[in-house]
């Protein structure tokens, strides 16, 4: 297995965040982390890319703990991809994605020729290229994630970390994103995101991690594990599982006594 | 490379510029008899006042010029704040203090200068020592304690002047405090130039991982950065400038924030442009800058007043302007 998180607790003072989380995955997986908001999706990302250190267990990737790599070689293997965001300066698209080559650069270099140019591979391989001129505030919630998806893809770690990546776009940029990211893993990248979105699990996920109250409370096939109880369970409120064409599909609604009688 | 070039023009420029008449030819002729034998044809008075006065001030305001505006925009990039200038962490502040205390007890020039660096210094890593004791964000604690420890320093200064002696050291102080380089010998362009070498060097070859942490420290440190030192080290750097431009100059307001603002318009935000264009720039403005201070009128008008003067209205249009927003 590629990556393993091993019997992983943290807890900030007193409270205890997550205990003893356990999963793996492999290249080519799509790993979806589901839980309510608050949960501790963020915070077992961050002991994962090493911004935190748990207090008990690890994160090994190869067979190599995160916490024993320094900031350098652990960019080459994973990659955070952070919500779209509104940075101070307007970089420009291109700038923008430059700056994931950094992992692979000396302490004083800047960017050279090569690095340019897996810039507009990546750029080209997320269909961005017609944005490369363009300020990175100036444009859309949707394409600014697809560029920072691209600027993972030039950092050139093949296990990309997504923070909640739909939840602030709209219906169609979710869908345009989550497509791209999906063709990643037929190439051999492993994507592990975070969601609070049900739908979003049995869409695009290979296996699904539900968290509740910082403990692992399933870990599964979407089809196997995502049933009315769990997910009334995580989320406190009922939900009714339906299936539609032939089980190809399944979506979460409000359980239906609830809603004819309104 | 244009604006290198500039600069080149305008120092020769500057240096024939003034009250006694100095040819550029006499200028090359004086400069270039220190490396060649060449007959003089100039006078000693040419050629004492080119060496001790003339072109040390105009060297000093160019180094002081490009450490501001350097400084500047990297507290800029590690503060993620378009508003942040050199002053932020109390450096400013600190030389103040420290250069009005040299002044009412009577020190020397030097004396003057030294105490005003060493204040400044030790004003920041007070400052810095206070925010990393403050709970929650490091970098608002940071903000917060420079706004305290400065306000601390400006009453120090205030209860100086207060009590120093207001026949000639109030007015030396409050001269002091207005900034200028009157008086700028060839030790002062030696006591400084060692201190801002070693400041301006790291943050010229760090420009691009600036870049990197502006985006914040987490964002950064997956990207390979280790964004906690090299903080540290961009924050050092940049003070270890200001504090030397300021205890040579006295206090010049607005160039640290003006200049960047200006190159960012000119040249984007990508640090690695942004940086040797805003070392040149800032040098470029504040000799101009200098050259009105000491031609315009008969006295000299310090040169603080008049970077506000011609800072403040700059900074309007620029911000009002259509075009990039802040």
């Amino acid at each position: 297995m590629t990556i393993e998180v091993v019997d992983l607790s943290f807890s900030y003072g007193t409270h205890n965040v997550l205990k003893n989380i356990s999963f793996s995955a492999d290249y080519g997986d799509f790993l979806s982390i589901l839980g309510p908001n608050g949960v501790g999706k963020s915070t077992l990302f961050r002991c994962m890319l090493g911004l935190l250190t748990p207090n008990k267990g690890d994160t090994f990737i190869d067979d190599r703990a995160v916490s024993s790599l320094n900031a350098k070689d652990l960019a080459k293997i994973i990659a955070y991809i952070p919500q779209s965001h509104n940075p101070v300066f307007n970089f420009s698209v291109f700038d923008m994605v430059l700056m994931g080559t950094t992992a692979q650069l000396g302490q004083y270099s800047s960017p050279g020729k090569k690095e340019r140019r897996q810039v507009e591979e990546a750029l080209s391989r997320i269909g961005i290229s017609h944005l490369k001129e363009r300020g990175y505030r100036n444009i859309s919630g949707g394409e600014r994630q697809l560029v920072l998806i691209a600027r993972a893809i030039a950092q050139q770690a093949k296990i990309l970390i997504m923070d909640e990546p739909s939840s602030s776009l709209d219906f169609g940029n979710k869908i345009r994103v989550m497509q791209t990211v999906k063709a990643l893993t037929n190439d051999g990248y492993m994507v592990i995101q975070s969601t609070h979105d049900p739908d979003q699990s049995f869409l695009y996920s290979d296996m699904v991690l539900a968290l509740y109250k910082g403990e692992v409370l399933a870990w599964g096939k979407p089809q196997e594990i995502i049933n009315d109880s769990l997910i009334s369970k995580l989320y406190g409120v009922d939900v009714e599982v339906c299936s539609l064409q032939e089980d190809s599909l399944r979506i979460c609604i409000p359980a239906r006594d609830k809603w004819i009688h309104e | 490379m244009i604006l290198a070039f500039l600069l080149l023009i305008i120092i020769i420029f500057s240096i024939t510029l003034g009250r006694y008449p100095i040819g550029t030819r006499e200028a090359f002729g004086i400069i270039g008899s220190k490396l060649f034998d060449i007959d003089p044809f100039w006078t000693g008075t040419q050629e004492s006042l080119l060496l001790n006065h003339r072109l040390p001030r105009v060297i000093l305001a160019c180094l002081v010029g490009c450490c501001l505006s350097t400084a500047g925009a990297s507290y800029q990039g590690v503060f993620q704040n378009a508003m942040a200038a050199p002053d932020i962490l109390g450096a400013s502040s600190g030389a103040a203090f420290g250069a009005a205390l040299a002044i009412l007890l009577d020190m020397g020039k030097t004396m003057i200068i030294v105490s005003a660096f060493s204040f400044s210094l030790l004003t920041v890593a007070l400052v810095i020592y206070i925010g990393h004791r403050v709970r929650g964000k490091q970098v608002l604690g940071l903000i917060l304690a420079g706004i305290m420890i400065s306000s601390l320093m400006s009453s120090g200064t205030s209860f100086i002047k207060l009590v120093a002696d207001p026949e000639n050291q109030l007015p030396t102080i409050t001269y002091w405090l207005m900034g200028s380089f009157n008086g700028a010998s060839p030790e002062d362009v030696g006591f400084v130039v060692v201190p801002m070498a070693v400041g301006l060097a790291p943050l010229f070859l760090f420009r691009w991982r600036i870049n990197v942490l502006t985006l914040g420290n987490d964002e950064a440190r997956t990207m390979g950065v280790n964004a906690k030192r090299l903080r540290t080290i961009i924050i050092m750097c940049a003070t270890l400038i200001t504090a030397a431009s300021v205890s040579v100059s006295g206090m010049i307001g607005w160039i640290g924030l003006v200049i960047p603002h200006l190159t960012r318009r000119l040249v984007g935000n990508n640090y690695k442009y942004l940086m040797p264009a805003t070392m040149v720039l800032g040098a470029i403005f504040l000799l101009v800058v200098d050259n009105i201070s000491r031609n315009l009128l008969a006295t000299e008008i310090p040169i603080g007043i008049l970077t506000s003067l011609i800072g403040v209205p700059f900074f309007i249009f620029l911000i009002s302007r259509d075009g990039e927003q802040l």
